[in-house]
């Protein structure tokens, strides 16, 4: 009999705790058996963006040359948004349902996303410089985006800063859950107080052409494969150090005389 | 073809130092994410098997008692 309900109470909560315990190591080699796949079609994707982008759209009359930024910055701009959400989903599902896989994955997506929102903003000061005549102004998108980056560099600072992962996680995780309602809130609070006080400039925005949107289409597909390899890639840095005590680790890879 | 001639390309009608500032802060950004992410793997790989080899040495005279 004890025998019995023994194996009943471990029917129950075994399975999924070891579920999550096997999911690092899963995770670890599905990201390695992925990302060569996304990084060719990053590579790819990208070179035939910039050649159509770069090489065969037409010179436009109003803008000329300028708008070819948009070809990196739109992209970047996209990119960068969609990573936050997206970061913040992992990590705020991650922190309540305490799944430190979930955790892993937002601490890996950061970094990149960190990286394109300081794309998008030093590609668009230098699309704005030129049609608006100023580098900055502090208009609702603009400062959306600024919002974006601060709140990628404080998730890394907090990740990178404290010790305790769990901790890390956890702090990290409810400034990304704070952003991702604060965001939409400073963005039409920008947008209501720019209004009041002087008319925004007109947003930039690339000339319409099938030609140009193909080449924006292209490069945002080629990014987006570019930053799913790249964060496939940190996820095995951070499963790895994570993970370094656990059994399969320490088999795997500590196993060199 | 927009472009008839490689000069032509670089100079981006005149507003070259915009467009290709904009690229290459892109290349580069994206080059050193690339290398950061090789040589942080290189080091966790190094200090694993640094690990692993104090661990053996602890370890190694029970392993030696159990042996014999």
């Amino acid at each position: 009999m004890p025998a019995l309900s023994s194996t009943l109470s471990s029917d129950e909560s075994p399975p999924l705790a070891a579920w999550s315990k096997a999911t690092p190591q899963r995770g670890y080699v599905h990201a390695g058996r992925l990302c060569p796949w996304f990084a060719c079609a990053a590579a790819v994707l990208c070179s035939i963006g910039l050649f159509v982008g770069l090489a065969v759209a037409q010179t436009d009359p109003h803008q000329h040359e300028h708008y070819r930024i948009a070809f990196i910055h739109t992209p970047s701009l996209w990119l960068s948004v969609a990573i936050y959400f997206v970061t913040a989903g992992t990590a705020g599902y991650g922190l309540v349902r305490r799944q430190r896989f979930l955790s892993m994955i937002a601490s890996a997506l950061a970094p990149t996303g960190a990286m394109f929102a300081f794309l998008a903003l030093w590609t668009g000061s230098l699309w704005g410089k030129p049609i608006w005549g100023a580098w900055w102004v502090w208009e609702a998108r603009l400062t959306a985006e600024l919002l974006v980056l601060f709140l990628f560099l404080g998730y890394v600072a907090l990740q990178e800063g404290i010790d305790d992962t769990r901790r890390a996680d956890r702090a990290s995780g409810l400034l990304a859950l704070v952003g991702a309602f604060g965001l939409p809130l400073l963005y039409f609070a920008v947008f209501r107080w720019s209004g009041m006080y002087g008319a925004p400039p007109q947003g930039l925005s690339a000339p319409e052409d099938p030609v140009i949107g193909a080449g924006i289409l292209l490069m945002s597909l080629g990014l987006f494969a570019y930053a799913v390899a790249a964060t496939l890639a940190r996820l095995r840095n951070v499963i790895l150090k994570r993970e370094r005590n656990s059994e399969w680790v320490v088999r795997n890879f500590g196993a060199r005389p | 073809m927009n472009w008839g001639s490689w000069s032509e390309f670089w100079a981006m009608g005149g507003d070259g130092l915009y467009v290709w500032s904009a690229y290459l802060v892109a290349l580069v950004v994206v080059f050193t994410e690339i290398a950061v992410l090789a040589l942080t793997r290189r080091s966790i790989l190094e200090h694993l098997g640094r690990y692993a080899k104090i661990a053996r040495k602890e370890r190694k005279p029970r392993n030696e008692d159990s042996r014999f």
